[in-house]
């Protein structure tokens, strides 16, 4: 469904993307792994038009994506969830979540929507008139993937949702990915937790410095020797 | 009780001519008003929608010369200024706006800084049109000061009112969401371009009228005057600062605040160091009294120091804590 193809991307003069492709499928896990400073959110945030790129093309089911505006991509199903959470922090939980449906269908659903969010995340229903930054860590990436679920996205895009969060947190937030896979959302995960994702995952792509240099399916690439040299340390 | 308060003040306000019944005091409220709306001109813009502006000077010195032109140029009179100077400065904001908002944070706030100063050379080099450094000077409508103090309340309670109303809807929300993240909101969908446009407009035609009211008011302006970068920008600034940032009130207090400390320190504490001087008939005491009316920059800087070590979120913003200084807390019982 989502098709990036040759795109390089450029901060100023830096040329940080060479030439990446990539492929996301109907309801699939993709996972993009690799270092930091591999490029991996910067793909991602060029895809919601956060960044341009200076040649290639994105499409979304056949729709052109990288001359859009960013606002306007989530309008074809895309959803951000972007690192460190980023939510409102002076907004209440339940504020934070309306903020995630503001547009097209998702606006006359948004209760059922909520309604849904708040049964995956009890803890949220909870704490729903608290400000979003007095949250703790774990339910603060909770809430940004309930906002981003508010969007009813065809397509959901996390950028490092383990980021901080303890193993056991870590556990959870990825079987909530997991099943938000199972109810028909493609996903694109970006991730340095590279052992537990790419068990997950249906297919995943390995970055390094800008580049995409390997892809396959996530436990064959769990395999491979040079994987396990570079992300594990076997 | 904390409910009823601004009711309060807006009744006293309201009956406030009939008690100060001499032209300072009228003349010092007005002050006071045009500083809340100024302040809540800067605070919808920088406050709400996280642009912080040092460009309240552009606005409020285009509004002011617009008045002023009408009557100097047209032979019109300064009230149809008044009428028009608010749609000038959004005409003034919309090409401002659409070029820096591409810029963020610091940069956006040194163009607005910029703004201002370019617009003060303008008026001070384009003689042909606005007098250049002679100013303008009109002929007042009233002598009598009430009717100005009841037309800037008006305008006040409008622009309060408004931002209260604003914040409220979906526009308050989006502009709270340009602030906390603007990547954020525009991932969600936030056009952040056209409600940060939207913010500084409103800004802009608030900051505008009360510049128009201040030329027919006081029936002279100068350059360096009405777009004054310490006088009007900073100030703006502070007013916002010291009530409390992205509060709806808080420019209202902030106003009491500021301009009440100017005057302070600008009658040389009400008048204390001149009656010092004449009784100890000291030379050190009369030198002081003449410097410390023009140290109010010193009073507001350390008055700014204050308020952000001790109370970062203004006066409005941290008024729980205020009260908890003064009154102690009553301890809450433990569940058990």
């Amino acid at each position: 469904m989502l098709k990036v193809d040759g795109i390089d991307v450029f901060y100023g003069d830096l040329q940080v993307l060479w030439n990446v492709s990539l492929e996301v499928r109907e309801n699939e896990i993709l996972v993009l792994v690799g270092a930091n400073g591999a490029g991996k959110s910067t793909t991602i945030k060029t895809i919601s038009s956060l960044l341009r790129p200076d040649k290639g093309r994105i499409t979304f089911n056949g729709h052109r994506l990288d001359q859009e505006p960013a606002h306007k991509i989530i309008g074809h199903g895309i959803v951000h969830v972007p690192e460190g959470r980023r939510l409102f922090t002076q907004m209440s939980v339940e504020e934070n979540l309306i903020m995630g449906s503001l547009h097209g269908e998702a606006k006359p659903k948004r209760l059922e929507t909520m309604a849904y969010v708040y049964e995956l995340f009890p803890r949220l229903k909870e704490r729903r008139k608290q400000l979003g930054g007095t949250l703790s860590g774990g339910e603060q990436q909770m809430l940004a993937i309930g906002r981003g679920l508010m969007s009813l996205p065809k397509l959901m895009m996390f950028d490092e949702p383990s980021l901080g969060l303890s193993p056991i947190l870590v556990q959870n937030i990825f079987g909530i990915i997991k099943k938000i896979s199972q109810e028909g959302v493609a996903v694109l995960l970006v991730e340095q937790n590279v052992m537990q994702t790419l068990k997950m995952c249906d297919r995943a792509y390995v970055m390094e410095n800008g580049r995409i240099v390997m892809e396959g399916p996530g436990p064959e690439l769990l395999e491979n020797a040079q994987v396990k040299e570079a992300f594990l340390g076997i | 009780m904390k409910k009823y308060l601004p009711l309060i003040l807006l009744i006293l306000l309201i009956i406030f001519p009939l008690i100060g019944r001499d032209d300072y005091h009228r003349h010092l409220m007005i002050l006071v008003l045009m500083w809340v709306v100024i302040g809540t001109g800067w605070n919808i813009i920088a406050g709400c929608t996280g642009q912080v502006s040092f460009g309240a000077s552009a606005f409020f010195g285009v509004g002011a010369y617009t008045a002023g032109l009408f009557s100097f140029k047209l032979g019109l009179s300064p009230w149809w200024g008044l009428a028009v100077s608010g749609l000038v400065c959004m005409a003034l904001a919309f090409p401002f706006g659409w070029i820096s908002f591409r810029l963020r944070g610091p940069y956006f706030a040194l163009v607005t800084l910029a703004l201002g100063e370019i617009l003060r050379h303008i008026a001070t080099v384009w003689e042909s049109l606005t007098g250049g450094m002679v100013g303008i000077l009109i002929v007042q409508t009233y002598v009598s000061k009430v009717p100005y103090y009841y037309m800037v309340l008006a305008l006040a309670i409008l622009s309060v009112v408004g931002v209260k109303v604003i914040m409220g809807t979906k526009w308050g929300y989006y502009f709270l969401s340009i602030r906390e993240d603007q990547d954020a909101a525009e991932s969600l969908g936030i056009n952040t371009q056209f409600y940060k446009m939207l913010s500084l407009n409103i800004s802009a035609f608030i900051t505008g009228m009360v510049g128009a009211l201040y030329m027919v008011y006081m029936g002279f302006i100068d350059p360096k005057v009405v777009f004054s970068l310490h006088d009007i920008s900073i100030m703006a600034i502070l007013v916002g600062i010291v009530g409390g940032v992205g509060t709806i009130y808080g420019p209202v207090v902030g106003a009491f605040i500021m301009v009440g400390l100017q005057e302070f320190f600008r009658t040389g504490f009400f008048g204390l160091f001149k009656w010092l001087g004449a009784v100890t008939d000291a030379q050190a005491v009369k030198v002081a009294a003449k410097y410390v009316s023009e140290a109010h920059v010193l009073g507001f800087g350390i008055l700014v120091v204050l308020v952000i070590l001790y109370l970062p979120n203004g006066i409005v913003g941290d008024w729980g804590k205020i009260i908890g200084a003064f009154i102690p807390r009553r301890k809450k019982e433990v569940q058990r």
